[in-house]
């Protein structure tokens, strides 16, 4: 299991630098000093989504209305492309003689299922563009961390980010006015 | 001082909360033991339950000859529930969706209520269409799956539409929900102590950490899930009424139904909401979130769409007379005269001049009064769809084929029932997920805006002032 594997501290790596912050502005100020600073692999924590944020921390569109768009065109296609095999090629009936193709009538079962399979394109969609569900991540195992999702704001810069240096890190933390600075081990 | 102005509203969280304290109030209920009352209510709510499955047991052990159905009556209780239980649900969906696209924020205090609410009711309707069949074992016969007549399900048809639209209300609706547990559960996966708690949120957490990467993706999410989530309400009602208004019996044939049925479906929503939340808000001692003001605020929602709903009774009858059909016109006197007329004044007295009192504001925050019309509305609502499904079906073309119809035990054993089990999955809601979105009531507290701060990241509350009404009005 992943528990034992942190416990070793001899083969853990380092993952990053967390520091924590006293509110949201605090939040996003340093978002903008990390950004000037030019990281780019960094996150930022909150308990739920802070108004502006996304400009501080440079982040581009969502992807996901492009993702919701196909499944909506699936779902539209589907629908039709199922009803028309199913009621014109497979088994045309006649009832009280209307057309096999009847369009007016397939309007709310169209409807319904483009709403069907678009709406799984926007929960699956963030999910994936998420990278969730995650079994692994090593935010978890710094204890503060559970704050995050209480009354906490985080800040973590990877190690895996070009430009990464500890102390220079830690540094621009200080600078920023981070209440507590951590580093984070895989 | 500008020449515009917002009308100043009050906090929409009374006392002094701060992020943490929001976190302990919501989640305490999730976090300490169980209190001795929620299991006697439990057992209430597990004894209904035992009372539908036998009366569903028995049901299909003998068939649907056990219910009050006859000629001409062929579709009788169990239609009337299914469309109460689907109209209570539109209300989550309502608060969830419609009044997040109109940036209502009070919402958030009541959404994850709602929506479980929501949840809960469709699936109390969706019993009913799957044992109403008689022969439960063919009720796949509705769904487009190869079977060994080489048939399909009829796609003209109103009933397969409806099929279709209620399956994907319930989907969406589940997702939705799920959606916006999904932070909570983190939450309450960081605040459990015990391993079973740790395990379970965990699960259902996914690994969500709070990152504002994943929060970017997450509210394009919940506004595209929004945008789907309002029309697909409005469709699902809408479609229900098709399920009648597509026939040709008198009373039924009419264009009005599908914008009446979603203003009652909204309607009875509401009530239950308040039903609910009243006595829930008390219980758990969430009066800080649930306040008086969202009361008022749904009061007013009642009121609006009660008027709807009067209006169309009152249009229905003008039509009628205005299209100068015979059966129209037998069919809406006799519903006010004939021998449904009991039914038909206890809707127009529920429904029509109950919301009514709504107008004024003492009875709008009164707690008690409220709690007692959210019931009357949802008594009224119930006696809207007995006297649309009966009246009509008693009284058609043929008047040497019209009958009486009376509900059997099983009938009443049946609707009863389905509170089983409403009851029994709110409180297993209650008492193991947070009853309150706290990410997104955190979201509007004051704190949580960051131009409430200065440069030195102090914050500076901004001051909301109420101004005192210059003359006491009523």
């Amino acid at each position: 299991m992943s528990m034992t594997k942190t416990q070793e501290i001899d083969t853990s790596e380092l993952y990053g630098i967390l520091a924590e912050f006293k509110n949201p502005k605090a939040l996003i100020d340093v978002s903008k000093k990390v950004v000037e600073a030019g990281y780019d692999k960094f996150d930022t924590y909150a308990p739920f989504p802070i108004h502006g944020i996304d400009k501080a921390m440079n982040l581009p569109k969502s992807k996901l209305g492009w993702i919701v768009l196909g499944h909506g065109i699936l779902g539209f296609s589907g629908a039709i492309a199922m009803m028309y095999y199913m009621s014109v090629i497979d088994y045309p009936l006649n009832i009280s003689g209307k057309p096999f193709f009847n369009v007016p009538a397939w309007v709310p079962i169209i409807f319904e299922l483009t709403v069907l399979l678009s709406a799984f394109g926007a929960v699956f969609g963030m999910f994936f563009l998420n990278g969730l569900p995650k079994l692994h991540n090593p935010l978890f195992n710094v204890e503060r961390f559970k704050k995050a999702t209480d009354d906490g704001f985080f800040v973590c810069i990877e190690a895996k980010d070009s430009k990464f240096q500890a102390d220079l890190v830690r540094q621009l933390f200080e600078e920023a006015g981070a209440t507590h600075i951590e580093e984070v081990y895989d | 001082m500008s020449k515009y102005e917002y009308v100043p509203e009050p906090a929409l969280v009374k006392g002094n909360h701060d992020f943490a304290s929001i976190t302990r109030l919501v989640t305490d209920v999730n976090l300490r033991p169980t209190p001795k009352l929620w299991y006697l209510f439990m057992l209430i709510a597990n004894a209904l339950l035992g009372v539908f499955l036998l009366a569903v047991g028995y049901l299909i052990w003998e068939g649907t000859g056990i219910w009050g159905l006859m000629n001409p009556v062929g579709w009788g209780w169990a239609i009337i529930n299914f469309v109460w239980w689907v109209g209570i649900g539109h209300a989550g969906t309502l608060i969830s969706a419609i009044l997040f696209l109109f940036r209502q924020d009070w919402r958030t205090a009541i959404n994850r209520f709602a929506e479980a609410m929501t949840i809960f009711a469709v699936i109390c309707a969706l019993m009913f269409p799957g044992i109403h069949v008689g022969r439960i074992w063919v009720i796949y016969w509705v769904f487009p799956i190869p079977n060994q007549m080489a048939m399909w399900p009829n796609f003209n048809s109103p009933l397969l539409w409806d099929v279709f639209a209620v399956s994907t209300y319930f989907t969406v609706s589940l997702l939705f929900w799920y959606v916006g547990l999904v932070p909570d559960l983190a939450t309450l996966r960081d605040k459990a102590t015990d391993k079973i708690r740790k395990l379970a949120y965990g699960i259902g957490a996914l690994g969500w950490t709070g990152s504002n990467r994943a929060w970017w993706n997450y509210e394009k999410a919940y506004m595209i899930l929004a945008g789907l989530a309002t029309p697909l309400v409005l469709s699902v009602h809408t479609i229900v009424s098709f399920d009648f208004a597509v026939s040709m019996i008198p009373g039924w044939h009419t264009t009005i139904f599908p914008p009446y049925f979603v203003a009652g479906a909204v309607f009875s929503g509401f009530a239950m909401v308040l039903t609910l939340m009243l006595i829930c808000r008390k219980v758990y001692g969430m009066e800080d979130i649930m306040t008086n003001d969202h009361m008022e605020k749904m009061n007013i929602i009642i009121l609006v769409t009660g008027s709807m709903v009067g209006f169309a009774y009152i249009m229905e009858f003008f039509i009628a007379w205005y299209s100068g059909v015979e059966y129209e016109k037998a069919i809406f006197m006799l519903r006010a005269t004939g021998p449904y007329a009991w039914a038909y004044w206890i809707m127009m007295l529920c429904n029509v001049i109950s919301p009514q009192v709504f107008w004024v504001k003492k009875l709008r925050r009164h707690v008690g009064f409220t709690f007692f019309i959210s019931i009357v509305v949802n008594i009224g609502m119930w006696f809207e769809r007995f006297v649309i499904t009966v009246s009509s079906l008693a009284n058609d073309y043929l008047p040497s084929s019209w009958d009486y119809f009376s509900p059997t035990i099983w009938d009443v054993l049946t609707y009863v029932g389905t509170f089983g089990i409403f009851f029994t999955l709110f409180l297993a809601f209650l008492r193991f997920l947070p009853m309150i979105a706290i990410a997104e009531i955190k979201a509007i507290l004051p704190q949580a805006d960051p131009h409430n701060y200065d440069e030195n990241q102090e914050y500076h509350p901004h001051v909301v002032e109420v101004p005192k009404p210059k003359v006491d009005r009523v």
